[in-house]
């Protein structure tokens, strides 16, 4: 299972990469391995202001469906339009092709109660 | 063993057991029932480039021809009237097949099908026990079938005596005064429940309460009705024994507790041992206790939910009742309360609106909405057919028969729970009521799992159990057998199960290639839900 | 009587292998003092008892197999050919669960989804579900679907005043926990007050087609009003009537839903029915209930499977949209044989007969003295009827006649006290109607 280190990760899977006031968004592999095979994305709209915590889509396979919950709150600037049309696209590159958004970043403080790659592998080894 | 053994055994018919007519409990490896014949087992992979997938039974828009019609129907004999031109639609995409046809394709599509007429099939927590054919005659007399719902009280006494009496029936068999017939199914009957608790708080002015309490192994129905009446849900774990935990229990229980929806026995086939307790617990902070019915078939003559402190609960009328699944429907969901929730039932309700004048009259039966009801859950009365199926079937059996239905259904259950228990794994292995949950894998064969167990049970001519439910016992499998079963069937499906675990280990691509007998084989789900095909015909032009 | 088969020999042997020595020492979790308590119930009859109890229920009942009748109002007579009862008699199709096991169930799961495509046909949508409970539970679904597809943000939800009064009543029960705000019905709104009422916060609109009354609206410029704020158009519509009129597709309708009733299925005091549900492909991952698509199996055969199984509730849980599990299948089940049987040409013509008896009933009434028939509007098979008296007096002159008349609209219209409204289908023929015209007139 890859963790990536430059990336944080919250309890329901999401990760998220912070370069300034930009963060870009996915789910992490060992989610799309539990998912399986991923056949429907739904995304928000650019524009859309969203919480920490709160849903800002849903990744659907043929077994599961599930919430996708913003790591940190901010307001949405690019949305990965062509992986809405190839979402096994995260199956296979969850961390690369696979980001789901872009968003400008409201409070970066938020990022303080997110797991570091160490702490989520132990998270994951737990469950 | 030898063939002359009388036990019965879990065998193919004769045409499907490759040839190896001397032993009895070999395994089926080749289809009893006919598939076209390009698709024989040993035509196993797709051509390179795949030409239209062959086909079980051709669409039935693709038997007809133009011009083709199956129904006559008589001449117009009025005078015609001008028809609004611009208002009127174009072409009506409807297939174009004679009568003859139509029956055809049908009774093949039906010969596809499992069906309890067909065989064995103890799917968990569905209740499929023999649907009695004379309920099927009884709601089709013409004085029920041609009834119009809006009839006049008076035109309708037959029909409405019929469901007051049904009510007064249910309400005695679960031990709760009122009932209403109106819900359409399970699911409705919950959510009528679950909105009954909510108008209860709200008419006392009691706003706090927004929580519905839910065990972890609960019918999926239960938390999604809560979320629909504007509940949350909160799941309480189970104990080690399989039931409630009653210090988590303790612990969830406050003033923001509405209710409680418990199912009894629980989705492990097991009657929780402390469920006065649990009544208590929630009923003292002020919460209503609410019981999912679809597990009526281990309770009916044993215990009346209504005595035991339960506030409300609905009862499946297509499980206990035997009104047939239909394929997935019709059901019936009725609901019965105490007096706390007597005036919040969904309606309408058949009541006597007249006493009768002598005991040698009838009394007038009418329709009345209770005083503060929840309201109408759909158009009309509910599922009247259904309520005709389990009137006759309630009457044909009697308290006697009532009582033998849940005693038989008990016995069945644990006779194969006992047969079963050296080969699985069964969690919580005490006297289960009409059903029981065992593991579906074994650690020495990791890579097989309750799905291929299920798959590999239709070869020997079974329905599957219920699979990965309840969520709480890892690979799932539910199996209830219900009372209308004899000793011989429930010995052949032990039997099948036992040489089921044996091939497990001795040949896994069995179970892992299973089914090999059924009309297709495993399919690909993934491709069904990427692309969608939902419907066989283009859209016109004219309709974009 | 008993369907039970267990002798007592195999209830010892069963007993025996559990290790108990009577069928009530299984229960021992029950708690004794509620255990086994007295069933109040009547003895048992054997079945040719049974039989003509029932049959002496049913015949205290005034029904359309002996009566004219010409009432309506969201339940309809029609003429159900033979073929249909004998194959919903099938027992793999009746006595089948719903199609979990896909390899097992390859006869339910085609005939649902010839189902969806003649539903789709028919309102000219793209996708359609296999079935909600009845029309009013349909209506009730399509609300949180218009719901959920504004994001919960859009809470308004406008119904016509002529929408059949149940189906409304039917969208509040459903709505009564939620935060959604229903508007539009409790006047006499026409189209163009209900237009007036969109704005941003509109999640859809509903009318139906026809409407209670019968008629048919102009609706050219509907579509375009509700779509101009973002909402959607939602139609509660006739399936037999659109044989004959512009499919709802055509009218830009976002979501069609109806009671299929009218579509071979019986009377029956108003149940089981058959809730249809179709719409356009962008919402058909926020439908409720279950949908059959098209797939293959591992050896290329084509074959169905229910699919996208994650939106339902033993899935998604607390999450899913709605609760429904058990539907209408068998129902679904008679409409797919019915539009079989009927086709292309033969739904059209009984439309037909409808819409032309109908308005021969209608000219014939309107001409009596002391009635009058609403022409304002065009109408296919159902009208109202002002009369000189009380409907339940003329209802009561009717019945002695042999003949069921109408619904009094008066009860659920404040303003239309003593207005009938009369249904005119196939099955009345011209001699019924006549008697119909003959008897009003001496009322």
């Amino acid at each position: 299972m890859k963790i990536p280190t430059d990336v944080k990760y919250t309890k329901n899977d999401e990760w998220v990469r912070i370069e300034g006031d930009t963060a870009t968004i996915g789910i992490s592999d060992f989610a799309q391995d539990a998912l399986n095979d991923i056949v429907y994305l739904e995304l928000p709209d650019v524009g859309a202001a969203i919480e920490q915590g709160k849903a800002f889509g849903v990744v659907e396979s043929v077994k599961a469906a599930s919430d996708l919950y913003m790591p940190i709150g901010g307001t949405v600037t690019e949305v990965n339009k062509p992986l809405v049309d190839e979402p096994e696209t995260i199956n296979t590159d969850p961390y690369g092709k696979g980001w789901m958004i872009k968003i400008k970043v409201k409070n970066a403080a938020e990022a303080d109660s997110l797991m570091d790659s160490a702490a989520y592998e132990a998270f994951c080894a737990d469950r | 063993m030898s063939k002359k053994n009388k036990k019965p055994t879990a065998t193919l018919p004769a045409d499907a057991t490759n040839g190896a007519a001397t032993t009895v409990v070999e395994s089926p490896t080749e289809p009893a029932v006919e598939v076209p014949p390009a698709a024989s087992s040993t035509d196993a992979t797709l051509p390179a480039k795949a030409p239209a997938p062959q086909v079980l039974e051709p669409l039935i828009y693709d038997l007809g021809s133009p011009g083709r019609v199956g129904v006559l129907l008589p001449a117009l004999d009025v005078p015609e009237a001008d028809l609004p031109k611009d208002l009127l639609r174009g072409d009506l995409d409807l297939p174009e097949v004679s009568e003859l046809q139509v029956v055809r394709h049908f009774v093949k599509l039906s010969q596809l099908n499992f069906a309890i007429d067909k065989g064995f099939y103890p799917l968990g927590s569905c209740t499929m026990k023999y649907n009695p054919k004379l309920n099927e005659d009884t709601a089709r007399l013409p004085g029920f079938a041609h009834l119009h719902p809006l009839t006049d009280d008076e035109g309708a006494q037959g029909a409405l005596a019929l469901m007051h009496q049904l009510q007064g029936w249910l309400g005695e068999i679960s031990g709760f005064r009122h009932v209403s017939i109106a819900p359409a199914a399970g699911a409705q009957g919950e959510f009528a429940g679950i909105l009954m608790i909510r108008k209860y708080h709200l008419e006392r002015g009691d706003t706090k309460r927004t929580k519905i309490l839910i065990p972890n192994s609960a019918h999926g129905t239960n938390p999604a009705t809560v979320t629909m009446a504007g509940f949350t849900a909160v799941e309480l774990p189970a104990d080690v024994d399989g039931n409630v935990d009653l210090e988590a229990l303790r612990a969830a229980c406050d003033d923001t507790v509405a209710g409680m929806m418990i199912t009894v026995p629980n989705t492990l086939g097991l009657f929780e041992a402390h469920i006065l307790e649990v009544i208590q617990l929630v009923h003292d902070c002020g919460g209503l206790m609410y019981m999912d019915g679809a597990n009526m078939n281990a309770l009916m003559g044993v215990v009346k939910p209504g005595e035991l402190g339960f506030d409300v609960m609905h009862y499946n009328l297509h499980k206990t009742f035997s009104t047939p699944h239909g394929g997935g429907g019709p059901g019936s969901g009725p609901v019965g309360v105490n007096e706390k929730l007597a005036p919040y039932l969904p309606g309408p309700i058949a009541a006597i609106i007249e006493e009768a004048a002598t005991p040698e009259d009838a009394p007038l039966y009418g329709l009345v909405m209770p005083e503060k009801s929840i309201g109408r859950l759909k158009a009309f009365h509910g599922n009247f057919g259904m309520h005709v199926r389990a009137y006759t079937y309630i009457r044909i059996h009697g308290a006697s028969g009532i009582q033998n239905i849940t005693r038989h259904a008990v016995l069945n259950a644990n006779y194969i729970r006992v047969n079963l228990q050296g080969e699985y794994t069964i969690p919580h292995n005490r006297y289960c009521g009409h059903e029981f949950v065992l593991e579906g894998h074994w650690e020495d064969v990791p890579d097989i799992h309750a799905l291929d167990i299920s798959k590999r049970l239709m070869d020997y001519g079974f329905h599957p159990p219920t699979n990965y439910f309840p969520l709480i016992v890892p690979e799932a499998l539910m199996i209830e057998p219900t009372e209308t079963e004899d000793k011989a069937t429930l010995d052949t499906f032990i039997s099948a199960m036992k040489q089921i675990a044996a091939e497990a280990k001795s040949d896994p691509d069995l179970l892992r290639t299973a089914p090999r007998t059924a009309p297709v084989t495993r399919l690909d789900e993934k491709r069904a839900a990427k692309e969608l095909v939902l419907c066989c015909r283009p859209i016109p032009e004219w309709a974009e | 009587m008993s369907y039970i088969p267990h002798t007592d020999l195999e209830r010892q042997q069963m007993l025996a292998a559990i290790g108990v020595t009577t069928i009530e020492d299984l229960f021992e979790a029950v708690p004794s003092s509620h255990r086994f308590p007295r069933l109040n119930l009547p003895a048992p009859l054997s079945e040719m008892e049974v039989s003509s109890e029932l049959q002496a229920f049913a015949e205290a009942n005034e029904h359309a197999g002996e009566f004219a009748i010409f009432r309506g109002a969201g339940a309809y007579h029609h003429f159900s050919p033979s073929a249909i009862n004998h194959l919903l008699l099938r027992g793999e199709f009746y006595t089948a669960y719903t199609p979990y096991q896909p390899e097992l169930s390859q006869g339910t799961l085609q005939a649902t989804f010839e189902y969806q495509s003649m539903l789709c046909a028919l309102t000219g949508m793209d996708a359609a579900n296999a079935s909600h409970y009845d029309g009013a539970t349909s209506l009730a679904e399509a609300v949180t679907v218009a719901y959920e597809v504004g994001r919960g943000k859009r809470k308004k939800v406008i119904l016509s005043p002529g929408i059949h009064p149940m189906y409304r009543e039917v969208t509040r029960t459903y709505h009564q926990g939620r935060d959604i705000k229903i508007v539009g019905d409790k006047g006499r709104a026409d189209l163009s007050d209900l237009i007036d009422m969109l704005d941003e916060n509109t999640a859809m609109l509903a009318i139906q087609y026809p409407n209670y009354f019968g008629q048919i609206e102009d609706l050219a410029k509907l579509a375009e009003k509700v779509h101009e704020v973002g909402a959607l158009l939602v139609m509660v519509v006739n399936p037999t009537a659109l044989a004959l009129f512009k499919s709802p597709g055509e009218l830009g309708a976002d979501i069609v839903v109806g009671e299929g009733q009218p579509l071979g299925i019986p009377l029956s005091f108003g149940g089981p029915y058959l809730g249809f549900f179709a719409c356009r492909t962008e919402y058909v991952r926020k439908i409720a209930g279950r949908i059959v698509g098209e797939t293959v199996d591992t050896q290329g055969r084509k074959a169905y499977v229910m699919t996208l199984r994650p939106r339902e509730q033993d899935i998604r849980r607390d999450k899913a949209s709605s609760n429904i599990c058990t539907n209408q299948g068998l129902m679904a089940l008679a409409a797919c044989i019915y539009l079989s049987l009927m086709g292309k040409h033969g739904l059209r013509k009984v439309a037909e007969l409808c819409y032309h008896k109908a308005h021969y009933a209608a000219a014939q009434i309107d001409a009596l003295p002391g009635y009058s028939v609403d022409m304002s509007k065009p109408f296919f098979h159902e009208f109202v009827v002002k009369c000189p008296k009380p409907v339940s007096e003329v209802n009561q002159a009717l019945i002695e006649r042999g003949i069921i008349g109408g619904v009094d609209l008066g009860a659920d219209y404040p303003g239309m006290t003593d207005h009938m409204l009369l249904a005119v289908t196939e099955v009345n023929s011209k001699d019924e109607i006549d008697a119909l015209v003959e008897a009003l007139k001496q009322v």
